[in-house]
């Protein structure tokens, strides 16, 4: 595993502000993640190393955290919040038409590896409902058409 | 008459002009009361901090002034300060508001409270979905220790303290303070016992900890400027300092508004604030303290006493927004995310939305919580797709029941609360449900309909 110079800084830089090593877990597993798209079993090792932990003391923190990934999303990662008050202004009409309009279902990455689209939980905007998240960046009131709207530049690589 | 809001915590957010950066908010009088703490006995802090009433604003609505005092000082252990900004009950959306677009006040909030109790080191541990939030607030920091209001001796005070941004990574149980700490220390958020393991005597690793809610910490940092006593003004005895409340849900316009504990009430705050339904729909129900309080139904009367001993006779819109009316109604104000629903919501769905929730975020410790919450998520998700039996809502208040109080932590109750409430006060429509299945299927139609909120 080749982690780029700007990531072992950042991790460098980060275990020492921590008064025990083993706090900065979670926080390279976000780096390492971000490096590299997800958790491979060979990342999981080099973290685990890095803090002189064991293998499985970083498995268990990865399946247990919801946004951790042991496999890659497809280009782009598309979360929709479905939680209630999301639901309650459509949510669930945003991501079925999401769903038609990308080609695939929730919780899959379409055969093109080009989008992923999962459910998520709350993501505490909920008066802007309904919430999507595209990677890092949030869309809010993605009602139907703008559900529409942002399929159309997901498929035609503008967004 | 449109209700005017009062802001303390959110004076300069969206305010044209204001901006997060540190130039902006020293322009504002900014760090002006970390000036003034510094400068103060710690102790005195504190005593403002008690004087002033104020209640945690993350769920409980416990007062800091004594979560203070429980500190174990005496240990010679370090003490560390938490500032919780998972911001995870579903329906809350304030602290958000405060990283993204005043990160300063926070900051400063955080520094005279670590002053206070005297901790050295400062944690904000923030939702992993808040990636900008992390970045702005990483920046502040820096920004702040520029100008050494921040790092090793403060403004030359002689007190150092510095602040660490620590990333969750989509839990709902890392809001819960000892699952929190866990996650602090690198592992799975399990949730601990209390007791022994109250935060503030074995708290991050197993040193005197106190952890606080976002809004708490700011309030802080008003105290300070007010004075306890002054602070202790503001709304009503054992309801003091402001709220804000987030309002999601039916009404035509959601958002978080700011008001003095008790100076609105929920039907001011829906009909005035909010500007009402949507045309044409009548209230149905509200869930008044994040999705684990116990929901309201519409054409209820409360009745009952205060605490004070005042009788009081409420319909669902006379109920004043503040701490203890909505605790003696029979729900909470918790983190205040008020969702609102009208009469267009098969309460049978939003209760299968909602245990699908708790269901996907318990943390699997115990054994009622981990069996029992996916149970009821099942239940209701049969109910919803065409196999909703009569005798469905006792089964789930059973299972329920069995949950609530019988667990480490208060997810329990979190999980349990909603389902107790919805079949509580709208076990006829659960009722309804498998009735109108059955006449379905027995005109030879499908028996379920489509679902719009599960
Ligand atoms: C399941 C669960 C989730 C919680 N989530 C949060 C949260 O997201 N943010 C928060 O501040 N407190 C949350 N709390 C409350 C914390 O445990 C803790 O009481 C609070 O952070 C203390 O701060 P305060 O006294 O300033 O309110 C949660 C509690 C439980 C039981
Ligand atoms: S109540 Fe649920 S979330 Fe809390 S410790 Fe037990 S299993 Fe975990
Ligand atoms: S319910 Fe979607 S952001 Fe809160």
């Amino acid at each position: 595993m080749e982690l780029k110079p700007e990531t072992i800084e950042k991790i460098d830089r980060l275990i020492p502000r921590y008064p025990v090593m083993r706090s900065a877990a979670l926080p390279l597993c976000h780096l390492v993640q971000e490096d590299q798209g997800y958790l491979s079993d060979e990342a999981i090792e080099w973290i685990a190393a890095r803090l002189e932990l064991e293998p499985i003391n970083i498995a268990e923190i990865v399946t247990f955290y919801p946004m951790l990934r042991r496999e890659p999303t497809g280009e782009y990662h598309v979360r929709v919040c479905r939680t209630l008050p999301c639901a309650l202004g459509g949510a669930y009409q945003t991501c079925r038409r999401l769903e038609e309009e990308l080609n695939v279902k929730v919780g899959h990455t379409s055969e093109d590896g080009k989008v992923t689209l999962e459910f998520v939980e709350c993501h505490a905007d909920c008066g802007k409902a309904p919430v999507v998240m595209v990677g890092e960046r949030e869309y809010t009131d993605v009602g139907l058409e703008a559900a529409s709207e942002l399929a159309a530049k997901i498929k035609n690589g503008s967004l | 008459m449109a209700l005017e809001e009062q802001r303390l915590i959110f004076k300069h957010i969206d305010a044209p002009g204001y901006t997060r950066d540190i130039d902006c908010y020293l322009k504002h009088g900014g760090y002006e009361q970390l000036k003034k703490a510094v400068t103060m006995k710690p102790e005195d802090i504190c005593a403002e901090v008690t004087a002033s009433g104020v209640r945690g604003r993350g769920g409980a609505g416990f007062p800091a002034g004594v979560k203070w005092k429980f500190l174990d000082r005496k240990s010679g252990k370090p003490i560390y300060l938490i500032c919780n900004a998972d911001e995870s009950e579903p329906g809350t959306f304030k602290d958000r508001q405060i990283i993204h677009k005043d990160p300063h006040q926070l900051i400063e909030g955080m520094l005279c409270s670590a002053f206070a109790i005297q901790a050295k080191l400062a944690f904000i541990y923030i939702r992993g979905e808040f990636f900008e939030g992390y970045r702005i607030l990483e920046e502040a920091i820096e920004e702040a220790r520029a100008k050494n209001l921040l790092g090793d001796n403060i403004l030359g005070s002689g007190y150092s303290c510095d602040i660490i941004v620590h990333r969750g990574a989509g839990a709902y149980i890392c809001g819960e303070e000892t699952g929190l700490i866990e996650s602090l220390e690198g592992n799975r958020a399990n949730p601990r016992i209390k007791p022994p393991y109250f935060p503030a005597a074995l708290g991050l690793y197993q040193c005197p900890t106190i952890v606080n809610n976002v809004e708490t910490l700011c309030d802080v940092k008003h105290i300070i400027e007010l004075g306890g006593e002054a602070f202790s003004k503001i709304g009503t005895p054992g309801n003091t300092g402001t709220r804000i409340w987030c309002v999601s849900g039916h009404v035509q316009k959601p958002g978080y508004y700011e008001f003095p504990c008790a100076a609105l009430t929920l039907g001011q705050l829906i009909n005035d604030v909010c500007g009402g339904l949507k045309p044409g729909r009548k209230l149905k129900a509200v869930i008044p303290g994040g999705s684990s309080s116990k929901i309201l139904r519409a054409d209820e009367r409360f009745k009952g006493k205060l605490k004070d001993g005042t009788e009081f006779d409420w319909g669902i819109e006379d109920i004043p927004m503040d701490f203890d009316s909505l605790a003696a109604v029979g729900s909470m104000s918790g983190s205040g995310g008020v969702i609102i629903m009208d009469d267009s919501t098969d309460m049978v769905e939003a209760l299968a939305n909602i245990n699908y929730f708790y269901a996907h975020e318990s943390c699997g410790q115990c054994t009622p919580c981990r069996e029992g919450v996916p149970w009821m998520r099942k239940v209701t998700a049969r109910m919803c797709a065409g196999e909703a039996r009569e005798e469905d809502a006792d089964l789930l208040n059973g299972i329920a029941d069995q949950i609530a109080g019988r667990t480490i932590c208060a997810f329990g109750e979190a999980a349990a609360w909603p389902v107790q409430s919805f079949i509580a006060k709208f076990k006829d429509e659960f009722v309804e449900k498998a009735k109108e299945q059955a006449s379905r299927r027995k005109e030879g139609k499908p028996a379920a309909t489509e679902t719009t909120l599960i």
